[in-house]
């Protein structure tokens, strides 16, 4: 009994076996089906529930949600100039933070690469991840202090002489202090970016008589152009979700689309309206990664 | 086959939708009529609050946990709006007690967040002030919906070395004077102020009630507040922020809660606080208790325990506001000398009624009109505003 038993159970299995050699496309379907309905449920499902719910509104005095389509929400980011101005400031901001990581991470990539000696390279790898370490909110709260009125930095420029500066709480403060936060997200892919290019390249720019500034022109920039795309994906994208550096360090009008969107969440409770709003960067940022894509970003990463 | 694999994936994606419109169809809020208890049972053990920044300070809370047993947990919101958000997340079961505002609770009590209490399970509310026994904000068709808790006004907070002379009027807030020094509440209740100020200062508005408004009258408002926000270094969202910007001297003047200025008082800075004379809004708190609560026995043991004539006391002097409590007077004297006349709590009934209280602005004028621009309008002249 137990042999046919046996016997029962490995012609099922061999069975299987050869069913699935036969047909490969039902042998990879079975390997990627968990991966899959992963990504299916868990991460275009929540868009498609973003989504509907956008086409919703909420009752007014009672905040039930009332399930009847309409078009007013986006109806009304359109109409009302305080939405767009948010969006505006929000992606300007967000250029603006990605452009100058980009330039305070190139020079400090190019000096630790290709520049400083083993050991030094390896400390300013340390340093770049040290910031990482601490909490979100610590640097921000640290970067509060320090720009106050009566902070260190207006302590310092008092200490020289300089007067002092009022840039707490504004746009300024806020652009600084993202520039601080996502720095290492940009220096990192440069870093290995600019590893990748070979030597015998720089060697061979000098031997057909360019000088430095040519080299990088023509030579180095081009290569390193994808690695910088990748990190101002980082940039962009978490400077254009964020909420938590304009409501700490930001001042009267330094609303992003994340504050509009918490706002409407968390203390409001208009999540139909919070949803319309969060399908902005959604859309922005899916036009930016189609940029990135022709830079050569996915590349480099 | 590979139109097949593309039905496939638009048939999840399709299922997806329909769970989740099935899901969220499904919830609706139910008041519950239930019968009150007649005693107080044996604690749960815990206790999970909503409240203002400073209404579960450790002062009144540890002697009450060690009393009942009670562990108390609170989450605190720094506007009524996030008040009524937190008490209708998740279907309401996680919290069992919210410290409402006048423009908060007839909100829960519509919308079925917040459940009737039975007032003779709370002895001490015979001793409270006649006004606050049954006030309008909470209680509606004989229905106790929470224990009023303390009251007071919104004060002009400001720093007396930079600001002088002193300041008497709301206007040094709305005119350029202190230009990039100012701060106000991030809360879209703040637009009373400005209207408390026009009804005073423009009569030709007509405005009668601040939490009335036509659109004509929202519309100034929001013109004065538009004109105020350069003005503005930042609008508070939490009472440590504006603590905060007073003590870095970022801001030296600004609409705040009595709160911040004994907070202030008390590291030694130079601040000081008045009521205007065109008046002020104010606030007066109810506790109330979830239609969902899971630790009602730990609920009615606590407002028991914040209506006490020494808790009341202590709150009062810890927060700067005003007890419900008629013999709390006695208590906050041996507190403090004088506290009582300084915080009102002998004040006659005529303060009271000097004060504009929050509520909720709905379509619904006073006048039997339905011009008035209700709440939602509010929120989003607010964003407008501040956006």
């Amino acid at each position: 009994m137990s042999t046919a038993g046996f016997a029962a159970g490995s012609n099922a299995r061999i069975r299987v076996s050869a069913a699935l050699f036969r047909r490969p496309w039902l042998r990879g379907g079975l390997l990627l089906s968990g991966p899959l309905a992963w990504f299916v449920l868990i991460y275009l499902a929540a868009l498609v529930v973003l989504f509907i719910s956008s086409l919703w509104s909420v009752d007014s005095f009672t905040g039930n949600l009332v399930h009847t389509w309409t078009l007013d929400n986006f109806k009304t980011l359109v109409e009302v100039d305080t939405y767009r101005t948010i969006a505006l400031r929000t992606i300007g901001i967000a250029a603006a933070v990605t452009v100058t990581d980009a330039i305070l991470a190139l020079p400090f990539a190019f000096f630790a690469v290709r520049i400083a000696p083993k050991r030094l390279q390896g400390v300013l790898f340390v340093a770049v991840l040290i910031p990482l370490w601490s909490s979100y909110l610590v640097r921000v709260y640290v970067w509060r202090l320090i720009l106050a009125k009566d902070g260190v930095l207006n302590w310092a420029l008092g200490q020289v002489g300089l007067g002092s500066l009022n840039i707490g709480y504004s746009n300024w403060a806020m652009w600084i202090v993202f520039s601080y936060i996502w720095l290492p997200f940009m220096i990192l892919p440069i870093w290995s970016a600019i590893e990748r290019v070979p030597d015998s390249y720089i060697e061979a720019s000098a031997d057909l008589g360019a000088r430095g500034w040519r080299t990088f022109r023509t030579v180095l920039f081009p290569l390193i152009l994808p690695g910088i795309a990748a990190g101002s994906i980082f940039t962009f994208s978490l400077t254009l979700g964020d909420y938590i550096t304009p409501t700490l360090v930001g001042g009267a009008g330094s609303d992003f689309i994340g504050n509009v969107v918490y706002q409407n969440v968390g203390v409001a409770s208009n999540v139909p309206f919070a949803a319309a709003f969060a399908t902005a960067p959604l859309v922005v940022m899916g036009v930016y990664l189609l940029i990135a894509r022709r830079m050569g970003a996915f590349e480099a990463l | 086959m590979r139109l097949a694999k593309i039905d496939w994936v638009l048939g999840v994606v399709l299922a997806a939708m329909v769970v989740a419109v099935s899901a969220c169809g499904s919830s609706s809020s139910s008041s519950s009529s239930a019968n009150l208890p007649t005693k107080i049972g044996a604690g749960e053990g815990q206790l999970n609050l909503v409240a203002w920044e400073g209404y579960a300070e450790p002062k009144w809370v540890k002697p009450y946990e060690a009393k009942t047993g009670c562990k108390v947990h609170a989450k605190y919101a720094g506007s009524s709006d996030e008040m009524v958000t937190l008490m209708r997340q998740g279907g309401g079961g996680q919290y069992d007690m919210v410290s409402a505002s006048g423009d908060a609770s007839l909100r829960l009590i519509r919308g079925g967040e917040v459940a009737p209490m039975n007032v003779d399970l709370v002895p001490e509310w015979k001793n409270f002030f006649p006004q606050l026994q049954s006030p309008s904000h909470n209680t509606v068709d004989g229905k106790h919906y929470g224990i009023s808790l303390q009251w007071g006004p919104n004060t002009l907070l400001y720093n007396a070395k930079s600001v002088t002379p002193a300041p008497t009027s709301w206007s040094v807030i709305y005119s350029g004077q202190y230009k990039g020094q100012v701060t106000v509440p991030a809360n879209p209740i703040q637009i009373a102020d400005a209207a408390l100020y026009l009804s005073r200062t423009k009569p030709s508005l007509g405005i009668s009630d601040p939490y009335e408004l036509t659109e004509a009258q929202l519309n100034a408002a929001g013109e004065l507040l538009k004109q105020q926000k350069p003005l503005i270094k930042k609008y508070w969202a939490l009472a440590s922020d504006e603590i905060e910007l007073f003590k870095n001297g970022d801001t030296v003047i600004g609409a705040a809660w009595p709160y911040q200025y004994s907070q202030l008082k008390g590291d030694k800075e130079p601040v000081e606080q008045i009521i205007p004379k065109e008046g002020a809004t104010g606030w007066a708190d109810t506790w109330m208790l979830s239609a969902h609560a899971k630790h009602p026995n730990c609920a009615y043991e606590w407002v028991n325990w914040v209506s006490s004539p020494k808790v009341q006391a202590e709150q009062a002097t810890t927060y700067g506001e005003t007890p419900v409590n008629e013999k709390a007077c006695g208590e906050m004297e041996k507190i403090e000398k004088g506290s009582c006349s300084v915080y009102h709590a002998n004040a006659p009934a005529s303060y009271f009624d000097s004060i504009k209280f929050w509520k909720t602005p709905v379509a619904e004028c006073g006048n039997g009109q339905n011009d008035c621009m209700d709440y939602s309008k509010w929120q989003q002249k607010w964003t407008e505003v501040t956006g």
